[in-house]
């Protein structure tokens, strides 16, 4: 079963392109300097339209998860992490936790988590985290 | 709101709660309404303003026959129905309308003429948090969990324990789902739903409505029943994406409409004598005592742990069973306000003797939205 993947609109599109080319994008306020996710043609701090993409590190940490026991159909049949990442840059933003046992023991908040595009499509392709290397 | 210039005048569940596959969902708002009009000594033709959520409030009417001059579709998920009754408040006085009925009807097991659970690829909820496998609220409303366990050194045994004092509740009150007394190790023995969620601190699925009527306090004394005065309302929303929650130590949606609802009201938390925290999942309570401010960050734990909200503690909370144990349909704010209207009119399966002040307190989606309505008995 295919998984479900994201239907990009006008104002996601450049963090979608992003992924598929291996940058993940956030953007950030050039009034208040606030960087914020997800995509949005304004700030949502000062509602300022005057706003740039960026790349941003791929840099997290851990912020909270659970590991999933019923996993959805399309996500195969072994429990998985549906995690929240800090990223470096400040947004939080949902993914899974990849390339590391799905286990409380190998799941420890706070730890340095790195981003990994997964390519599902040509068009899309999903930023996963994995534990930090190094 | 002027305090206790609205009163609620009828209060009724459905007939049944549990399994009701011969009813569909409108059928469940319908039979829920017919009881609190009956209760209230009304007929739909007395009812000039109706609010619902799940179904839209043109169906509501025309199904009932009712042409009202005050329609509210306010949907922000299980605590709709306290954003109705706050509402509702406000339209009475206003002189929008005089008498408002509202229902909430669900067939959240037998699934009849029930929708589903989907959202578009496009949302941003379909964008940024369903491909990474979220399914329904047991992996997403538990996500910040963690984080707050660590925060503030909760541990599960102290989840396991706020749906093990909710069951001693339930076993009081005939018409709750599972009444049977559990244990710590019961709970962290049941099977696994997302780590650290094991099937009983999730809440049960099951079918069954609830219906209030409000009208003014001028009014409210000419009715059947005990008056039942709104002392206080809130509400609150914060966001869709339970990724995106500011804290996830704490509801910002909480804090904000409870403040708002006790400044109305013009307590003390030491006033309040009856409490109800919409408990989709057990950890909803720990957030609800800490962000209503009854304790401190990270103190909820250990308040509940020495039976301050168990039978006999000075808090009694969640006196039905709550939707751990009592009953969820899926938008349970419903039950917490019934619970609450029938112990400030003395008529609860387990009545906290005297109360005289009671606190209903909703979420809505996970953690997206919040309403509070404080009760009183007394004019």
């Amino acid at each position: 079963m295919a998984r479900l993947l994201p239907e990009p609109t006008p104002e996601t599109r450049h963090f979608w392109e992003g992924c598929r080319d291996g940058e993940l994008r956030l953007q950030r306020c050039t009034d208040c300097t606030h960087s914020y996710f997800p995509p949005r043609a304004f700030c949502p701090k000062c509602g300022s339209r005057d706003v740039e993409i960026y790349a941003a590190s791929g840099k997290a940490t851990l912020y909270s998860y659970v590991i999933n026991h019923r996993p959805r159909p399309d996500m195969g049949t072994e429990p998985h992490s549906i995690a929240v990442v800090e990223l470096a840059e400040g947004p939080r933003m949902m993914t899974n936790i990849v390339g590391c046992p799905q286990t409380p023991e190998a799941l420890i908040l706070d730890m340095p988590v790195q981003v990994r595009f997964d390519k599902q499509t040509d068009d899309i392709s999903l930023p996963l985290f994995e534990p930090a290397k190094g | 709101m002027q305090p206790k210039s609205v009163a609620v005048v009828g209060a009724a569940e459905t007939t049944r709660l549990g399994k009701i596959p011969d009813v569909s969902v409108i059928g469940l708002h319908a039979d829920a309404a017919l009881n609190a009009m009956k209760d209230a000594g009304l007929k739909p033709s007395d009812i000039d303003g109706v609010a619902t959520a799940g179904i839209s409030p043109v169906e509501l009417a025309h199904y009932l026959g009712i042409t009202p001059t005050y329609a509210d579709g306010t949907s922000v998920g299980g605590c709709s129905f306290m954003l109705h009754v706050r509402h509702a408040a406000a339209a009475i006085n206003a002189g929008l309308c005089k008498t408002v009925l509202i229902t909430h009807g669900e067939s959240g097991r037998s699934r009849v003429g029930a929708g589903g659970f989907g959202r578009a690829p496009s949302s941003l909820m379909g964008q940024f948090e369903m491909p990474y496998g979220v399914t329904s609220p047991p992996t997403m409303f538990t996500i910040p969990v963690l984080r707050y366990m660590k925060t503030h050194g909760v541990t599960e045994e102290d989840l396991a324990t706020v749906a093990v004092i909710q069951r001693e509740w339930a076993a009081r009150n005939p018409r709750a789902s599972f009444k049977d007394p559990i244990t710590v190790d019961d709970v962290l023995n049941s099977p696994m739903i997302a780590w650290p969620f094991r099937m009983l601190m999730c809440c049960l699925v099951t079918d069954g409505g609830g219906a209030l009527i409000l009208t003014s306090a001028e009014r409210a004394k000419d009715f059947p029943q005990k008056p039942v005065y709104i002392l206080g309302t809130g509400e609150s929303v914060e966001t869709p994406m339970v990724s995106q929650m500011e804290d996830f130590n704490s509801s910002k949606a909480f804090r904000v409409s409870g403040k708002k609802a006790f400044d109305e009201a013009g307590i003390q938390h030491a006033d309040v004598d009856h409490l109800m925290i919409y408990d989709a999942f057990a950890h909803l309570p720990l957030y609800g005592l800490e962000d209503l401010g009854f304790v401190k960050p990270g103190e909820a734990k250990d308040f509940i742990r020495e039976r301050n909200t168990a039978i006999g503690g000075k808090l009694p909370m969640n006196t039905n069973g709550g939707g751990l144990s009592y009953m969820h349909s899926g938008m349970y704010g419903m039950y917490a306000l019934q619970e609450s209207v029938r112990q400030m009119r003395g008529t609860a399966a387990a009545q906290v003797e005297g109360a005289k002040i009671s606190v209903s307190h909703g979420v809505g989606g996970m953690f997206a939205a919040s309403g509070t309505v404080i009760f009183t008995n007394e004019k």
